[in-house]
């Protein structure tokens, strides 16, 4: 049997993310382990892991950088074949990289990411999100997930790296090959593959015909101490755009319009009210955080009782933290106004979500649009919504009726 | 009341989530990082928000001082 097929016994010493129950819903597992008496639980599956799941230890472990590296941040060592060939250099800085290069890896691709920066795509997000409602709007039906909430995030990244959208299904495809279905090992290595060949074309093209200032053309034209960035560094921002920026925010999206399916009271509550949107935002990313990030341990060490090995993996639990009652009052019920919320939806420390404003905008604009067109919809049957889960959680299909 | 706010700028590491609490208080510098925008006094009628924005940074940047 293969890790995923065998049954689970007990979640502390085996869980598995990739378990079915899991993936379609993982916060009674998560609930389990944070209030057991071992809360970081470990696995022997996918070569072996540690999962921490209460607030302060995930924060405490994202912090320590030095101990907790970034050298691997998936579930699982890499596919055969990962560390072979032309392109093993490319990794997807700056998540994947450790000071001291994480520093100028993440502070060259901040600036296009700030508040200010990331605002002159609102208005292009809401048209686009208004011609994805164009085409399903007088049917009374869409699916939100696969209709919607899917199509979003990719066609805002290849604006911003200015490449067609015509690509947008081979991206869906290789961001899901990379991410999604990672116990496909020939999957993820071929959509790796296919994201750096792609990206090759596009540096090769610009350089041939340099371009209006692009993503990419400013990334090549970059320089660090008097020197031009290298290639890789370049197709790895490009890697890490798409395997950062599209599964996680699409997730994100189609969570909150599940969720906004199933409750017309927040429906309400916002269209009364729609100051409140900031801070709902921010209350649903808490509650439905999507992702979930691994470290590799640098040196032997003993972490709240637990003998950590040097190579051992960390999976920080992102959204078992942010559902601690030791941190949030009443964790798992969505507060649309909730005072208090130093959520890590977006993760914690110097790996923080540098993506986070961008995600945001997103998150508020799909929102708002389909709550303006739509303001009265529900699941057509809760059963049927399939999810995603791994290291990303969120519907894939969930059909509602309007 | 007096209050005042500092900023452990080290520590920061751009949530933006003082800023979505207390526009008029925090806003973003060039790298998405907080930047103070009432280094002196902040008016009363803002104190409550500036609570909010600093029980609202997951670092924890944030200190008032009254
Ligand atoms: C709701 C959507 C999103 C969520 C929940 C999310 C979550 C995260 C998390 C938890 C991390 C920390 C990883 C770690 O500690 O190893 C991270 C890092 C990152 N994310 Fe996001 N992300 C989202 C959207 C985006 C978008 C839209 C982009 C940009 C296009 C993006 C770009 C990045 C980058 C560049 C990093 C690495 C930062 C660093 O290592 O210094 N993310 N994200
Ligand atoms: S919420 Fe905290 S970490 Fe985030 S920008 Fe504000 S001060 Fe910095």
């Amino acid at each position: 049997m293969t890790d995923t097929q065998k049954p689970v016994t007990d979640i502390t010493t085996d869980y598995d993310i990739f378990a079915p129950d899991f993936v379609k819903n993982p916060y009674p597992g998560y609930t389990e382990i944070r209030e057991s008496q071992c809360p970081i639980a470990h696995t022997e599956r996918y070569e072996g892991s540690w999962l921490p799941t209460r607030y302060d230890d995930v924060v405490a472990i994202a912090q320590e950088y030095e101990t907790f590296t970034s050298r691997q941040i998936l579930v699982m060592p890499p596919a055969a074949g990962r560390t072979e060939g032309p392109y093993a250099a490319v990794g997807a800085p700056p998540i994947t990289s450790d000071p001291p290069d994480h520093h100028w890896h993440r502070r060259l691709i901040l600036p296009v990411f700030a508040p200010q920066a990331v605002a002159q795509y609102e208005p292009g997000t809401r048209d686009l999100c208004n011609a994805l409602i164009d085409e399903f709007i007088d049917k009374g039906v869409a699916d939100a997930a696969s209709d919607y909430a899917q199509h979003i995030p990719v066609r805002v990244i290849s604006k911003m790296l200015g490449v067609p959208l015509t690509m947008e299904d081979e991206f869906t495809d290789w961001v899901r090959g990379a991410l999604e279905n990672i116990t496909d090992a020939e999957r993820r290595i071929k959509s790796f593959r296919s994201i750096v060949e792609y990206f090759i074309g596009e540096v090769q093209s610009r350089a041939a015909n340099p371009r209006e200032d692009d993503f990419i053309t400013q990334l090549m034209n970059t320089e660090v101490e008097g020197k031009k960035v290298p290639i890789e560094y370049v197709l790895g921002v490009c890697n890490l755009m798409l395997v950062a920026g599209i599964d996680t925010t699409w997730s994100a999206i189609g969570s909150c319009l599940w969720h906004m399916a199933q409750h017309p009271e927040h429906r309400k509550q916002l269209r009364e009210n729609p100051d409140l949107w900031p801070t709902a935002v921010e209350e649903l990313l808490r509650v439905y955080a999507p992702v979930t990030m691994a470290r590799i341990v640098d040196h032997d060490i003993e972490f709240q009782g637990c003998p950590m090995k040097a190579g051992d993996r960390v999976l920080m639990a992102f959204p078992a933290a942010n559902r601690d009652p030791r941190q949030f009052e009443n964790p798992d019920e969505v507060i649309l106004d909730r005072q208090n919320n130093r959520h890590v939806a977006f993760g914690s420390g110097i790996h923080r979500c540098a993506g986070s404003n961008l995600a945001r905008l997103e998150l508020r604009v799909a929102l708002q649009t389909w709550l303006e067109r739509i303001p009265e919809f529900e699941l057509i049957d809760p059963t049927s919504v399939t999810w995603a889960g791994g290291q990303v959680h969120g519907p894939r299909k969930c059909m509602v009726k309007f | 009341m007096n209050m005042k706010v500092l900023l452990d700028y080290d520590s920061c590491h751009g949530h933006q989530m003082c800023a979505i609490a207390a526009p008029d208080v925090f806003g973003s510098d060039e790298i998405g990082n907080a930047k103070v925008l009432i280094t002196g006094e902040i008016p009363v009628e803002l104190h409550t928000k500036v609570r909010r924005a600093e029980s609202n940074c997951p670092e924890r940047a944030i200190t008032i001082i009254e």
